[in-house]
Order: C-alpha cells, then structure tokens, then sequence
C-alpha cells in the first residue's frame, strides 16, 4: 500500500476536508493505483534538471500601487452566506 | 440550412445585409435550445431573457453600422468564466448560487464585440474530468450518439456546438478540455499558447496549465473567436504582452514550404485503428498538399499523465482552499466551530473527483513528499518541454490523434479514474509545455463517432496551425454532419 486509510484521514483533515469510513474505503485503492502510476517517474534520470514552474520564461509584473476603483462593499458581500451588512460572519474563533 | 446550423461567418453577411436580425436568430437558436436540450443537456444555465436583450442591443448597434465580429452572435460560455448576474457554478453544488459581481476579460471582450450570450454550459466539476460526466447538475449526451460522452471537461460546450444549440463556444483546456470534446463531437477546437488570452474570471483550476479558447464549427469561426479574446491584460500577472495577429488573416489554404512532423509516439499502442487511420488520411492528405512530412520523437510523452497528475492536482489543491464557506459558495450552517465548518462545506459541497484530486495534490505537496512528488514532476515537465523544443527545430507542426479512442459509453469508466486520466496522453503535454494545439474533425469511425486530429506547434505559432488546419479542412471536406437529434 503507498498510502493507508490512516493517512488519507490525515491528508483530508490537512486539506479540510471530512470524509466518511465509507469515502475513505472507497478511495483508498484508487488512490494507492493513481500513486503507483505516477511512480513510473522515477524511471526518468532528473539529475542536473530545473524544476519547470511556468510554461513561458516570463519576469514579475509590477505596477504602480495607485488607488483604483474596486467591488463596492454591498456587491462584496453578497454572495456570503452569512453577514451582516459589514463583513462576513464566521463561526466563533476566540 | 437551418439558422442554428449556421457559422459565424454565414451569419455575419446575413446580419450585415439586414436580411436576418440577432432577434431572430437568438429566437432561433433559444428554440432549437427548447426542442433538444432535454435530450442533450449541454447548459447548466440558459438565460433566455439576458439573449433577447442582448441581441435587441446588438441589433441596435448593427443598424448604426456599429459592432464588432461577433455582433449579434449567440454564444454559449463554459460555466467556469465568471459573467456579471449569471450564476457561475463551475459544474458544482459549492457554487450552486453563486453569482459573479464581475465579467471574465474574455466575457467582457465578447460582450464588447455585441455577442449574444445564451447561458452556460455544462462541464466536468471545476474542469476536473475527461467526459462531463463529474458534473453536479447532470452528464450531458454526445449529440452523435445519445449514449456516449461529450469528452471534457467542455463537454457541454462541444455538445452545445455539435448539436446546434449556439453558433461557438469558449472553453478551458488544462489537460485537453477543449481538445478532447471537440473532437468527440466532430467540432473545431483552439487551445491557445499560455498567455495568449487573459485567464481573469476564469475559475482557476491549475493555474499554470489553464487557457482559454475557442470551440466553432469550422476553422474560421475559431479563428474569429482567437481574435475575438486575444491580448495582453494587466489583470491577468501570466498574460503575455505581445500584440495579438489577426487570426482570419492566416486562413491561406496553402501548406507548401512547412513541415509537419509526426511524432511516432503519438501512434503507440492503444490507439483505435480508426482514429489512425481517420488521421493517416490527414497526413496523406497535407502531404499531397505539398508539406513536407518527417517522423519526429517526443520520447517522455508516456510521462506526461503522471507528471500532470501530481502538478494539476497541486495546483488544484491550493487554487481550491478558497471555497471554504466564508466569502462565497456553500456553507454547511449545522456546524458551529470554524474547522468544523471549512471540513463540513467542502466535503458537501465538492463532489467525488474534486475531494480525490485535492488530496492527491495536498499529498503531493505534503512535508516528506514534496520532493519525490510535486517536484520530481516539474523536472519531467522540463524535459516534456525540452522534447518539444527538440522536435521543433526540426518541423513547424506536430500533426497527431487528439484521443486514442472515439467518445467511450456514459458509466463505461466510472470506477476507474485512472483508465479514464491516461485516456488524455496525446493533449496532456502540450498544456504541461504551455503551447498551442487544435482539434479538427478527420472522419467518423464506423460507429458514427467523430474522429479529430490535432495539430500542435510552437509557443505563438497559432497563425500556422490555423493555416494548415485551414488547408486540412478544405482537403478533407465535410466529415459528416448528421447528429442523432
């Protein structure tokens, strides 16, 4: 096994996600063919290699830090699904 | 031929000569929408009322002698670009009622050209799939043959082409997307170089493989379309400033002096003799044409779907954390302690495929995994592109199948996601490299089904490939045109 149910839990609980016994079941040996698979990697010599993080060899945009227009507060908020005219409402932190 | 039917271009002399008005085309095609949807089931959301609007307002401008190429135009638009008051779901429950605040650049710059838009299209959930059939509101039917796949993840784009229910589309294409359904429903299919079109407003699935394009029903039209959502966009940090050509300009059916390679891995086992043979016929065909044809190889290519597995579902991984129940999108109310709610709203709100990947991805990027995951698979990357940059010293274009197989039964490969992720191999590359690649319909194999070759080139090289397809299609002829519906 590459992966045990044990840390599919620990994976879902770092990606916030919850998932059932049933779920975990299900996709443990999905996940386990999908990772031997993508083993086949290893048959490739990576040595001296850069790793490649975007398709075109492309600088930072910058620009200026002026002050633009931007979403008025109302249409910001509305689509939450909870707030009260200010801001949005979460659950209790502290 | 029916309105519905009709390209973008036979409709423009229509419209410019006042002998039909965006009225009643939008009339038409809302109508062809309300005779074959239930069968078909390529959108998601139709908005009946915004089309007839639009196309009153498009009117307008046409008898001012205003309105760019799209005028009047009925376009249907993937459910992953945000529209301004149209609900955006992205194929998922999480974003059942989300309505953008905003347009896309590519929507704005449609919108701008007097376009018609009809509604949104069905897609696998956050372009996660290679068949629609990982979409919350429903699987959408190949207009070819009702029991089979769209392909995806635009499935309901392609399908909403193919079947006549909209003059084009646009899609995304992250691994295939607009590629592979384009050609399982016998339609044209652009995805363009990375940067080329603005990704602001698009749903983001894997940023640094995600790109925007076109799904016609010929080459023209797609070529219209590029034109239409080309250019440099500060709002978009990954978009190129580089002015964008005319695309229509390079429709020259003309094919001497290139060289088109073909690359021996693309022709492997697996691949169904009739899409060989369909694509055979292609290359007998440019080559009569005069281009000179060379065997190239793109050794790593049988890397590729791992490689975009691990990095497309990293990526995921993280663009995803942001539906989380706060700012937009479901929330799971019963919880009352804010993990709890974040695990919660995003356990019922993403559906099967989405949760898989995300963590695949979390995995990948996880502390004592990173390295022999995530980036073993960004050097691979390199060399993927470094066989690209190969193969293009040598020839102009690659010319190749764009799926092994034609669209497979809906259900046929459920339970196996990876027999239905290798299905991607021969388009998965040319996103992991950023470039340029199309989808043109080359026959139908003996069960009816389209068949696309795809020809793929050099960063920028959207002008060539638009010239060969050109020539290919005029060679070619029409493949078929007679749907189920």
């Amino acid at each position: 096994m590459k992966i045990t149910p044990e840390e599919i839990l620990k994976i879902a609980r770092l990606a916030r996600i919850s998932l059932s016994e049933a779920e975990v079941e299900k996709i443990a040996p999905q996940l386990d063919g999908i990772l031997s698979y993508v083993e086949k990697l290893g048959e490739l010599d990576t040595g001296g290699v850069a790793p490649m993080t975007h398709a075109l060899k492309v600088c930072n945009a910058f620009r200026e830090d002026e002050v633009k227009p931007s979403l008025p507060r109302d249409e910001g908020l509305a689509n939450a699904p909870a707030h009260n005219g200010e801001a949005f409402v979460v659950p209790r932190i502290i | 031929m029916e309105l519905h039917s009709q390209t973008i271009h036979a409709l423009r002399d229509l419209l410019d000569r006042g002998e039909i008005s965006s009225v009643e085309l939008t009339e038409a095609l809302l109508a062809r929408i309300e005779a074959v949807e239930d069968r078909v089931g390529a959108y998601i959301t139709v908005d009946r009322d915004a089309a007839l609007t639009q196309a009153e307002e498009a009117d307008a401008r046409l008898r001012r002698g205003e309105g760019g190429a799209l005028c009047g135009i009925p376009l249907s638009i993937k459910d992953v670009l945000c529209t301004k008051g149209l609900r955006t779901t992205a194929g998922s429950r999480i974003l059942e009622s989300f309505i953008p605040p905003y347009d896309a650049t590519v929507v704005e710059k449609l919108k701008a050209s007097g376009a018609v838009i009809l509604g949104k299209t069905s897609m696998d959930e956050f372009a996660m799939g290679s068949a629609n059939e990982n979409c919350a509101y429903g699987v959408p039917r190949n207009p070819w043959n009702l029991e089979h796949v769209c392909g995806g993840s635009s499935g309901g784009s392609a399908a909403s082409v193919a079947s006549g229910e909209c003059i084009a589309s646009l899609g995304s294409d992250t691994g295939g997307s607009i590629r592979q359904p384009a050609s399982h429903c016998g339609v044209v299919g652009i995805k363009p170089t990375y940067g080329r079109v603005s990704r602001y407003g698009l749903l983001a699935y894997a940023s640094s493989l995600d790109q925007i394009g076109p799904l016609a029903r010929d080459v023209r039209d797609a070529a219209i379309m590029l034109d239409a959502i080309s250019g440099y966009d500060p709002r978009d940090s990954t978009s190129v400033n580089r002015p964008a050509p005319d695309y229509t300009a390079a429709l020259v059916p003309e094919v001497e002096g290139f060289t088109v390679g073909i690359p021996r891995e693309y022709f492997g086992q697996g691949l169904d003799p009739e899409v060989e043979q369909a694509v055979r016929r292609a290359i007998t065909m440019l080559a009569e044409a005069g281009a000179k044809m060379v065997e190239v190889s793109l050794p790593r290519t049988e890397y590729g779907v791992a490689a975009y597995y691990l990095i497309a579902t990293a990526e995921a991984s993280s663009n995803l954390a942001r539906y989380d129940g706060v700012r937009f999108g479901y929330r799971d109310h019963s919880q009352h302690e804010l993990i709890e709610m974040y695990r919660h709203s995003r356990s019922l709100g993403f559906g099967e495929e989405v949760k898989r990947r995300i963590i695949i991805g979390t995995y990948a990027l996880s502390s004592g995994y990173y390295d022999a995951y995530y980036k073993k698979a960004s050097k691979v990357r390199a060399m993927i592109t470094a066989d690209y940059a190969e193969a293009f010293s040598r020839c102009d274009l690659l010319l190749s199948p764009v799926a092994p197989t034609p669209a497979w039964k809906i259900g046929e490969k459920n339970d196996d996601p990876l027999s239905a992720y290798l299905s991607d191999i021969l388009t998965i590359c040319t996103n992991l490299a950023g470039l340029p690649g199309l989808s043109l319909p080359c026959g139908l194999s003996s069960g009816g089904l389209p068949i696309g070759v795809q020809l793929q080139g050099n960063h920028f090289a959207e002008e060539k490939i638009l010239q060969a397809a050109y020539a290919l299609e005029q060679g070619l002829g029409p493949v078929g045109s007679k749907t189920a519906l």
